[in-house]
């Protein structure tokens, strides 16, 4: 089992043309997942590999292929509009991988969306993987194995590196979903940790926040409240100085607020695993395995 | 992007709202010269990206054009928060009756704009919600349909009981809203908001910080970005599509991708060292960037050893691997460094670096310890 998408998923690719979204349309078709459709204007009537149909727009992919998710690698003027089509058309899940798109955009694609019952991922997020069953997104298929461990968090590389960390050490998962490091973002901890909860299959999380916000606080105060699961947490960004973007544009510690150490002391309150490095990721969830 | 004082009030000046004359000065007689020109008293305000710039000593009451000219020759040159100051804004001194505290942020909980309005003013909005959180009303705005004169009435209202003054509130609240909307803002704010004795109302002080990401479609904004008002590797690194931030430490890391970038650099603190910086390569794996990343870090004095994590995801590790003999090939390193790297094209990456007499880890923890290990003197490199 596993959260969000599964061998069931019917995907549609935004921008399945372009440089980023060919490649990584390649790659979600050899791990195995089924990419129904393709959108790039213009090119309406024309197939992807000589497989996957194109259409010109998100509404005339929806009616043809009966997809129920789509993955958007269009540049950052044109995302808050991709999202928007897409969620206009019906699909139940949008996965944004785009980086950089204005944060004020994402203030009217949030409402439009939520009006609308869909569930947004990112933007600026690796999307996700349900091992050996769906990938959307471009986390690498192969540093992932199929087990119990839910994984959510806001990084791309460095959910890699622990999701490798966890494989090699025997440690498989059902899902791991990367939310994304914009300041405002479809999905966040708290949706994830829910649906973790819910999942059968899933036996503890592994969860990784950054410097900013305070969705990490809120998630250690959900998990304290409501979750049965354990969950381990890890925080990066210890050594930023406040008031400066930290790559994300969601890492900033503004004033006083969104430490790592406020963040760290939370998931202490909660009783959770706080990981000190990403390598005691491997013991801390083993411990909670048992 | 932070920008000046001077820079946001012009902008707000174009939206409406009453700021007191003022202009730039870049030498002591210039500052004379405008004081002389608005033939009243003025401040002379130090132009940095620092808070605290009037505790630092950057903004002076000047009573004749002689005391602007002195106080521009103090001020001019000073270091406020390590930034060199190299424009003053001279400006009317205004007559203050009271002031308050108007601002507005992009609001990550709510996923809205959200306005902060208090009647006490002319202090860190921080400290005020901190110490008397009750004297700040906050209000979210839904970006679709705007500010509604109700709603700036209702924050007009929470700041003053003159429905005159009011009413002139909401007018500057409506002006600031759409000048943070026009210019892609992600803070804007005007504190103090005064009113003068004559019960004039005016923007006295200003900021505005412009989301990054906006800058690509706003290209009169970017115009107004300051190079000399920032760390000279960082204007670099930004020329090179490189996120770079220099910090105090002696060991320099190139990463790829901001989280691992972050993980990295807190791991080297763990095992007892200091980051130089952060460095993300970012996703595409061109060996250009890894030599820019290279040379950037080299030219700090401070760094004592260099340390490569690579996570190969979509960045293939024999593009960084490749990036890493051509750049010490060009610019021999003065430096040990150490190297990390596993994934996408992970044994042809060893290969090449092997070849070329550079050893590599597969293992970020090790790798890390060994880097912290070199800079201690614990370890040769």
């Amino acid at each position: 089992m596993s959260i969000f998408i599964d061998k069931n998923t019917k995907l549609l690719v935004q921008g399945i043309t372009g440089r980023d979204g060919s490649f990584h349309t390649k790659q979600m078709i050899e791990y195995g997942t089924q990419v129904v459709a393709g959108v790039t204007p213009g090119k309406g009537g024309q197939k992807f590999e000589g497989i996957v149909p194109i259409f010109n727009t998100v509404e005339d992919a929806v009616k043809a292929s009966g997809a129920n998710t789509s993955v958007i690698y269009v540049p950052p003027p044109f995302a808050a509009d991709a999202i928007m089509e897409a969620a206009a058309a019906g699909v139940q899940l949008i996965v944004c991988i785009t980086e950089g798109v204005p944060v004020l955009d994402m203030t009217k694609v949030y409402p439009f969306v939520k009006e609308r019952g869909v569930r947004l991922l990112g933007p600026n997020c690796p999307g996700l993987i349900s091992p050996g069953q769906s990938k959307v997104g471009i986390i690498p298929g192969r540093i992932c194995a199929e087990g119990n461990v839910g994984v959510v968090s806001r990084s791309g590389t460095l959910t890699y590196e622990i999701v490798y960390q966890l494989t090699r050490a025997g440690i498989g998962q059902t899902s791991c979903v990367g939310i994304g490091g914009d300041p405002i973002n479809g999905t966040n901890f708290i949706d994830c940790l829910m649906a973790f909860e819910k999942d059968p299959h899933t036996k503890a999380v592994a969860m990784m926040g950054e410097i900013g916000g305070t969705d990490e606080q809120e998630a250690a105060k959900f998990i304290k409240e409501n979750m049965t699961k354990p969950v381990v947490g890890f925080i990066a960004g210890q050594t930023a100085p406040p008031g400066r973007r930290m790559g994300h544009a969601g890492a900033i510690i503004s004033g006083s607020a969104g430490t790592a150490a406020e963040k760290i002391e939370a998931f202490e309150a909660a009783g959770m695993g706080v990981a000190k490095r990403p390598i005691d990721f491997v013991d801390l969830i083993k411990a909670r395995l048992k | 992007m932070n920008l000046h004082e001077y820079q946001a009030k012009e902008i707000l000046r174009r939206f409406g709202v009453a700021i007191p004359p003022g202009e730039v000065a870049t030498t002591p007689a210039q500052a004379e010269a405008l004081a002389v020109k608005f033939g009243t008293a003025v401040m002379v305000k130090a132009q940095v990206h620092a808070g605290g710039r009037g505790k630092a000593g950057g903004v002076k009451f000047c009573k004749t054009p002689a005391d602007a000219k002195e106080k521009a020759t103090a001020i001019l040159g000073m270091k406020i928060k390590g930034l060199t100051v190299e424009k003053v804004l001279v400006t009317v001194a205004a007559d203050i009756g009271s002031e308050a505290y108007v601002g507005i942020i992009v609001d990550r909980a709510s996923k809205k704009p959200v306005f902060m309005v208090s009647a006490a003013g002319g202090i860190d909005i921080e400290e005020v919600a901190a110490k008397t959180p009750e004297k700040i009303k906050y209000h979210p705005v839904d970006v679709r349909y705007g500010l509604q004169t109700y709603e700036a009435m209702q924050l007009g209202f929470f700041l003053y009981s003159d429905v005159k003054l009011a009413r002139a509130a909401a007018k500057v609240m409506q002006q600031l809203y759409a000048a943070f909307i026009a210019t892609g803002c992600s803070l804007a704010e005007i504190n103090p908001l005064v009113v003068t004795p004559q019960g004039e109302i005016l923007a006295v002080d200003g900021k505005m910080v412009v989301d990054d990401n906006e800058l690509d479609r706003r290209p009169d904004i970017e115009a107004l970005r300051d190079e000399s008002s920032e760390e000279q590797s960082e204007v670099d690194a930004r020329k090179h599509s490189l996120t770079f931030i220099k910090l105090e430490g002696n060991v320099g890391c190139v990463v790829n991708g901001a989280g691992l970038a972050m993980a990295t650099m807190d791991l080297v603190k763990y095992y007892g060292g200091e980051p130089a910086n952060f460095l993300d390569i970012g996703g595409s794996s061109n060996p250009e960037k890894v030599v820019n990343a290279l040379r950037i870090i080299t030219e700090d004095p401070n760094v004592k050893a260099i340390l490569f994590n690579i996570f190969g995801g979509i960045t293939r590790t024999d593009d960084v691997a490749n990036g890493i003999v051509t750049a010490t090939k060009a610019n021999p390193l003065k430096v040990p460094l150490v190297i990390r790297l596993t994934g996408t094209n992970e044994e042809l990456a060893m290969k090449i670096l092997t070849e070329n007499g550079f050893s590599a880890s597969s293992d970020m923890d090790e790798a890390v310890r060994h880097v912290v290990a070199i800079v201690k003197g614990e370890k040769a490199a």
